[in-house]
């Protein structure tokens, strides 16, 4: 499991990363960084915390609850811990007509887990997740910004095993 | 070979660089335009091109770009929507990371001519890759003096931004975007007032898809004219299909508008046809939000004439015989696929993504997905099929923004086309369930 305590602060390269996202609107509209910000965060904390959140909140001189509303609209954000590489993979009909089902089924048979679970050593986080924009190369999954396309059983071995190592 | 207005470079090694793309004649549209166009005069060019929108509702985006409301002293915006979520639809991914310069190039020349001075590229966030790529290409403009203050020297200022999205498909909507970008939830707004007249932060906006945007440089290049040439009717100049399912090769493919279904589906240059030993059973045309058509309406119409890949054709015969073009995403059933699966796998997706905002579309996808979970895991009823075609009905024109229609019509369709298979899984719900199952009596083509 992610091990930082989300009490700590944003990395200074991180913080001067925020000013610079703030920087992009135009005056009064720091809001619109809430997004970019929220990535940022999840970057350095692997989750967001209400902790996280309210440190959030105070960098853009916004109400903690209009980060809770957003956090918990969008499902790239993560508001429990997840483990060091969170599958996130794609249930949608185009890749299942690509085999998705099965090599998903396989999936979770590999790791022992079902969706939304973490494996018991915190390297792995299953999720489902709706269409990824990449439906001729399915099935897929993504890891992070990293898209794993075209994948079959013995693909997903080979990756799973890289990723342990 | 057919006319290539976007992909034209794409396979050019190093396409993605600066370098590559100027060596190649990117930037010259953006000169002209700058150089030797007022900005009326450019929108004038995407008057005359015909282009229509390339998100789905194919709106002509020179009137569009009319419509924008110019009061003194408010600034106006142009928003990109690169969110592109729409099961099936890819393309926009792929233009993005292989040539990000054409984007890039045609946010200038577009933001010219709208007389933006600050622009958005709204990419969904899973593209974080791609965001990278965009953000290097707008760097490497900036520094050969193609963005930022006075531009080539011609007083006008741009700031390009690329936004990421938080993943909800609903943000591709352009009223969710814009809240989107405001940094709230994705909830639609209420219509009117139009993003023309009250947009991002109030101000006038327009939002146009990726692609639309791309197409911009060539018809600089070489007029709104030479683009209408291209093509058929009103459906002007080249699509980018994104062709996925139980095709010899998916894939994101260019075609000018007017090609027969047939040949797209079965030449080599396309999608080379149905996988080996399997027929054509049927074609969603345009992402998952239009209706399906089953096998024998694929290459004709109701009336016997061709079909083809454009606005007018694939809709021919309404929603009794027709489909829609919409985002391009093509995406191919042979006699393997569930038709019942699939619809129910689609009105999870919608559920899944509906705002909540209102209850015909929040309560009636939850609905028609629990059905369809009774029905295709051999609980259901024939009162069930009816009962979806009624809450699909009720969704339709009842909600704030068209995802509500987008989740009734699949459903709509799949029962109007397919519905002895609805109704096989009623009557045989052992052999139904088994894994792989599939109603053997539906028609293909062979
Ligand atoms: C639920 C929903 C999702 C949409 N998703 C997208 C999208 O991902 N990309 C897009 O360009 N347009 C999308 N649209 C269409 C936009 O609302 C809008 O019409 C489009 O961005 C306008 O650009 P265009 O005229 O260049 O097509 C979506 C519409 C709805 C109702
Ligand atoms: S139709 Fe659905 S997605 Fe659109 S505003 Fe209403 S609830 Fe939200
Ligand atoms: S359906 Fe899986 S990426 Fe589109």
């Amino acid at each position: 499991m992610t091990e930082i305590p989300t009490t700590s602060a944003f990395t200074p390269e991180r913080l001067a990363k925020v000013k610079e996202i703030i920087a992009r609107y135009p005056e009064g509209r720091q809001k619109s960084a809430l997004l970019p910000v929220l990535h940022l965060a999840q970057e350095q904390w692997g989750w967001l915390s209400s902790e996280v959140m309210d440190q959030v909140a105070e960098l853009l001189s916004i109400e903690p609850i209009e980060v809770y509303e957003v956090a918990t609209f969008y499902t790239m954000f993560h508001l429990q811990p997840v483990g060091k590489h969170v599958i996130e993979y794609c249930r949608t009909g185009p890749c299942c007509l690509m085999g998705a089902e099965g090599v998903y089924d396989h999936l979770q048979a590999r790791l022992g887990i079902k969706t939304g679970q973490t494996t018991p050593d915190g390297l792995f986080t299953l999720k489902e997740v709706e269409c990824l924009a990449a439906c001729g190369w399915g099935p897929v999954f993504q890891i992070r910004e990293k898209y794993y396309m075209n994948l079959t059983n013995e693909k997903v071995d080979s990756i799973l095993d890289e990723l342990s190592k | 070979m057919a006319i290539k207005i976007l992909t034209e470079h794409s396979h050019i090694p190093g396409i993605e660089t600066f370098d590559v793309y100027r060596k190649n004649g990117g930037y010259t549209a953006l000169e002209k335009a700058i150089k030797t166009m007022s900005p009326e005069e450019v929108v004038e060019e995407a008057k005359k091109s015909g282009v229509r929108g390339r998100g789905g509702a194919g709106f002509p985006m020179g009137m569009k770009w009319g419509f924008l409301a110019k009061p003194e002293g408010v600034p106006r915006y142009l928003v990109c929507n690169a969110d592109e979520s729409e099961p099936g639809t890819f393309k926009d991914h792929y233009l993005m990371k292989t040539i990000p310069h054409l984007l890039i190039e045609g946010m200038i020349i577009s933001s010219y001519a709208l007389g933006a001075n600050k622009s958005f590229i709204y990419v969904r966030g899973e593209l974080m890759y791609v965001i990278q790529i965009l953000e290097k290409a707008i760097a490497e403009a900036t520094a050969n003096g193609l963005l930022g203050n006075n531009i080539l020297g011609s007083g006008y200022d741009l700031e390009l931004v690329v936004q990421p999205g938080g993943g909800a498909y609903i943000c591709g909507e352009e009223t969710a975007l814009l809240e989107s970008l405001e940094g709230k939830r994705g909830n639609p707004r209420n219509k009117p007032p139009f993003p023309a007249v009250k947009g991002l932060y109030q101000s006038p906006t327009v939002v146009n898809n990726v692609e639309s945007i791309a197409n911009m440089a060539w018809i600089i290049n070489h007029g709104g004219e030479a683009y209408a040439s291209v093509g058929i009717g009103r459906s002007t100049g080249t699509k980018l299909i994104s062709a996925s399912g139980h095709i010899k090769k998916p894939g994101v493919y260019e075609i000018e508008l007017g090609l027969s279904v047939e040949e797209f589906m079965n030449s080599d240059e396309y999608c080379g046809g149905i996988r080996d030993g399997h027929h054509l059973k049927a074609l969603v045309a345009g992402g998952s939000s239009v209706p399906i058509i089953p096998a024998h309406l694929v290459y004709k119409t109701a009336n016997g004439e061709d079909r083809l890949m454009s606005y007018e054709s694939l809709s021919d015969g309404g929603f009794a015989t027709g489909t829609m073009l919409g985002s391009g995403g093509f995406i191919v059933f042979d006699e393997t696929a569930c038709i019942v699966r699939n619809t129910w796998n689609f009105s999870r997706f919608y559920h899944h993504e509906s705002c909540g905002q209102c209850s015909p579309c929040r309560e009636g996808t939850g609905w028609m997905e629990k059905v369809l979970h009774r029905l295709e895991h051999g609980h259901g009823s024939m009162h069930d099929i009816d009962l979806l075609v009624d809450v699909a009905k009720k969704i339709e024109g009842n909600t704030i923004c068209p995802l509500g229609d987008a989740a009734a019509w699949p459903v709509a369709s799949a029962i109007r086309h397919f519905r002895e298979e609805f109704e096989w899984h009623v009557s045989h719900p052992k052999e139904a369930t088994l894994p792989g199952a599939v109603y053997k009596g539906a028609a293909v083509l062979a």
